[in-house]
């Protein structure tokens, strides 16, 4: 809240959100500006607070799996799977090849169109029309494959506990490989009208830094931290769902500021590409769904497992009682912890820069909030 | 899943029938245990109510064990994920030690479990991470109502709003934080939302009526 330094003359504070459009979501920013600079910020968050955790311990380990979707809502498939690794953790099983590979499939397809909606927007709000324009007609694409797979584009709800919720429909593999034939020119495309571009350089180079140190200090994953020149991505270091199978690279810069997030997302979406090519090349044959008794039912005991999220690392820490219901659910949301890195990314800079910064940041308010 | 429980129960005995009266009290827990629970009469025999951990021996545990002694009263693992049970005066010590010595230096989260039978009421749970040995390790604490455990931002910036989220969904008040304030909820909010006591249809009345105009907020 303001202190008393709020009131020197040359002091202003000013309240952005949480109706604002480059906040993506309902965030509110108290900015302490003096003329342009930034002098500090205030984060106003909880404004779509719904209690997922406290719902969790109401609801069976399969009625909760629903609602994670509703956290991270453009990447739906990504809550699932974080939460459904947990809770096979628990149960000590393994989904099955099959599900391993269409997993992979879906969280990747999941994970082109998150970046997508970032590029678009984040695009648009530094005052580049146009490729938000492309990013959504590509999103999609992306977004058909997850209503023929199950019939919702947004809250999949793709991934059961144990495996998959349905089997892959008849040209599941066309479909894939036919967007990722298509997407790749499409990513050159983007990078035309930007990478090079005058007033998309001037307005992200140099902004919002933050080093590879404040990033482990702060907490801060996936592309903010590999900008920064961390080699560290948990499909990599931590592999679940099969990831050890493929080939793909972590991309990664050095300087950590928004243009360097900006190269390190781009890249992701053509390894993004790759991965899922040499996943629908070998999707195994066999059952979809391990084995899990119609009751889920995990013994006493706990376990946190993470993911690499399109936004970071996203974590399940789930305690067991050994009943129906799980004892407590805590989700560790990457927005969440990223957001709070942006007083110092944009302290000392320009206040039209906080736009570029939250934009780059990626933060889905639904899973700050949760 | 029946693979799993088989083990534990397996092992349980063995222990146990060394001393006589212990398995009957045993067996006997489990009968007034189940019949509440219509499922359990076709079930298998019941899982240990506790979770079945086993001493987690590495270098690293028994190098803690060595520096702070009394401090560490638990180092175990479970499905591969290690822990240590830290005694409340020493957590942050323990968690500096392994950011500082131990190359811990990702604080991943902080959350709490609420077991409201218990004396120790939370369970404090910091999830540790470490870039250089690509290992995970849980601290747990367990602390009663009212205590106020130190902050963990003077080791890790990040538990600045980690601790405010566990101030605002339990009640626990960390000693020292810079800016403990509610974080999701609004300020003036009455009531811990996690606490077990804490209905899933309950809200604070009064702020809603007061701030939002409407009768009730369901």
């Amino acid at each position: 809240m303001p202190d008393a330094t709020f009131l020197d003359s040359t002091e202003l504070v000013l309240n952005m959100g949480p109706q604002h459009p480059s906040t993506h979501g309902v965030l509110r920013v108290i900015l302490k500006l003096d003329g342009e600079k930034v002098l500090g910020t205030d984060c106003v968050i909880g404004y779509l607070h719904r209690g997922v955790e406290k719902i969790a311990e109401n609801r069976t380990y399969a009625q909760f799996n629903p609602y994670v979707d509703r956290m991270d809502y453009v990447a739906a498939v990504s809550n699932g799977l974080g939460y459904c690794l947990a809770v096979e953790k628990l149960l000590n099983v393994e989904a099955p090849p099959r599900a391993q590979a269409v997993r992979v499939i879906l969280t990747e397809l999941n994970r082109i169109a998150s970046h997508l909606l970032w590029l678009g927007t984040h695009a648009l709000d530094i005052g580049a029309i146009t490729p938000v324009f492309y990013c959504l007609r590509e999103r999609e694409e992306a977004l058909k494959i997850f209503e023929n797979y199950c019939g919702a584009r947004l809250t999949t709800h793709a991934f059961r506990i144990g495996g998959l919720q349905y089997e892959t429909y008849d040209g599941f593999e066309r479909e894939v490989l036919a967007f990722c034939d298509m997407f790749l020119p499409r990513v050159d495309e983007y990078e035309e009208l930007l990478t090079n571009n005058r007033i998309w350089v001037g307005r992200l180079k140099g902004v919002g830094v933050l080093s590879a140190e404040e990033c482990k200090e702060f907490g801060v994953t996936g592309p903010v931290l590999r900008a920064a020149g961390v080699k560290w991505d948990l499909r990599k270091a931590q592999p679940y769902s099969g990831y050890e199978k493929y080939d793909f690279e972590i991309p990664t810069c050095e300087t950590g500021d928004t243009y360097d997030r900006y190269v390190v997302r781009m890249q992701e979406m053509r390894q993004a590409v790759r991965i899922m090519q040499q996943a629908v090349a070998a999707i195994p044959e066999g059952p979809i769904m391990g084995k899990v008794g119609k009751v889920i039912k995990p013994p006493v005991g706990e376990a946190y497992v993470s993911i690499e999220a399109p936004k970071g690392e996203l974590g399940y820490y789930v305690v067991s009682d050994g009943s129906t219901q799980p004892y407590r659910v805590r989700v560790r949301p990457p927005s969440f912890v990223n957001l709070q890195a942006l007083d110092r990314m944009v302290r000392g800079g320009l206040v039209a820069d906080v736009v570029a910064v939250i934009g780059t940041l990626d933060i889905v308010l639904g899973e700050v909030d949760r | 899943m029946a693979d799993e429980q088989k083990p534990g129960g397996s092992e349980a005995p063995g222990p146990q029938g060394a001393s006589a009266p212990k398995p009957p009290a045993a067996a006997a827990d489990a009968a007034k245990a189940a019949p509440p629970k219509p499922a359990a009469a076709h079930a298998p025999p019941k899982p240990p109510a506790t979770m079945a951990a086993v001493p987690w021996d590495s270098d690293l545990a028994r190098e803690l064990k060595d520096r702070f002694g009394g401090g560490i009263t638990e180092a175990s693992t479970y499905l591969g994920q290690n822990f240590v049970v830290a005694k409340r005066e020493a957590a942050i010590a323990v968690i500096e030690h392994l950011k500082l010595e131990a190359d811990f230096d990702y604080l991943v989260d902080i959350t709490a479990v609420d077991w409201p039978k218990r004396a120790d009421r939370f369970d404090l749970v910091y999830i540790l991470y470490s870039f250089a040995r690509n290992e995970r390790l849980r601290v747990k604490v367990s602390i009663p109502e009212g205590y106020r455990p130190e902050t963990a931002v003077g080791v890790h910036l990040t538990a600045n709003w980690l601790e405010r989220e566990v101030f605002d969904m339990f009640g626990i008040e960390f000693d020292g934080h810079p800016d403990l304030r509610r974080i999701l909820l609004p300020e003036e909010w009455q009531g811990y939302p996690l606490r077990k006591d804490y209905g899933i249809l309950q809200q604070d009345q009064r702020w809603v009526q007061e701030n939002l105009g409407i009768e009730s907020g369901q």
